[in-house]
């Protein structure tokens, strides 16, 4: 499995990386921006799943996924983020965001999503 | 086990400008619990929120937030160097001494989790920042003039540590 993550933390990072690796074989991808982000995704055409965090410098979240969906309309995208605000997950949602995973998070509720995602994902590629 | 929590730096002079009110503070408690025991494992103790006047940080270590929108101001997590690096090892899972970058990043982001935390029950239209970290002691924040800041005194198994709050509804 390759994931890409986007989160201008590091320490987010390597959390998510740790988790999802006690689920399965994953190459990660890292970006620290949405800037970097769409790079990755450039350079990384073979994604099967994308976590993105919403504040960022240089490019936050939101914009990235918007951006990011000009283009890719099927790439499962699951939003990590301290905004949990039901207008932003119906913005995060119009914007082509597919799962939202709000922090503080534990590993089972991250992986919880991560499945159900895939689920969806695997179900909708094969109608 | 109750924990004896020292006072935070107060003063009980008026300091201009109304205080963040207690509904606002409350939220901040809550979301420092919910943050460190979710993200860190570590339980950790509020004690009596107190008016604070010194600018100088309460401790050594200080993740900063800022808030914009229908509430704007402050949020400063801060912590003992020692509670910190604990803080930071049940957070990541690895040992960080306050000299590496990866240090000043997890610091941060649990500043950013506690803000986002406490600024999901304003109501809307407020936004937060990408955090800052501080390092060293005594160091001096500036804050909005006209906006008291709140100490939130904290104690954990990790150490103490304080949230700094100063905020206020622009609405």
């Amino acid at each position: 499995m390759k994931v890409l993550m986007i989160d201008d933390s590091r320490t987010m990072r390597n959390i998510q990386k740790n988790v999802l690796k006690t689920f399965a074989d994953c190459e990660c991808v890292e970006a620290g921006d949405g800037i970097e982000g769409l790079s990755a995704l450039a350079a990384n055409p073979q994604l099967d799943l994308i976590l993105v965090d919403w504040n960022m410098p240089n490019l936050d979240g939101l914009s990235f996924v918007k951006r990011m969906r000009e283009k890719d309309k099927t790439t499962p995208v699951i939003m990590v983020t301290t905004e949990a605000e039901k207008q932003r997950i119906i913005d995060a949602i119009k914007a082509g965001v597919n799962n939202y995973v709000i922090k503080p998070f534990t590993p089972d509720s991250l992986l919880e999503r991560v499945k159900q995602t895939l689920e969806k994902a695997k179900a909708a590629a094969a109608a | 086990m109750t924990v004896a929590v020292p006072p935070p730096t107060v003063s009980n002079a008026a300091a201009g400008g109304a205080a963040p009110g207690v509904e606002l503070v409350i939220h901040f408690m809550k979301a420092i619990k919910e943050v460190l025991s979710t993200m860190a494992g570590v339980e950790v103790t509020t004690g009596k929120p107190g008016l604070k006047q010194d600018p100088v940080s309460t401790y050594d270590v200080s993740g900063i937030i800022g808030f914009s929108g229908n509430f704007g101001g402050s949020m400063v997590l801060s912590f003992k160097k020692e509670t910190a690096v604990a803080l930071v090892k049940g957070f990541s899972g690895m040992e960080m001494t306050p000299d590496s970058p990866d240090f000043t990043d997890a610091v941060g982001e649990l500043a950013n989790m506690i803000a986002g935390a406490a600024k999901t029950q304003f109501g809307g239209g407020t936004s937060i920042s990408v955090p800052s970290v501080i390092l060293g002691q005594g160091h001096v924040i500036g804050r909005l003039h006209d906006v008291p800041c709140i100490v939130i005194p904290c104690e954990s198994a990790a150490g103490a540590f304080a949230v700094e709050v100063s905020i206020k509804s622009k609405q």
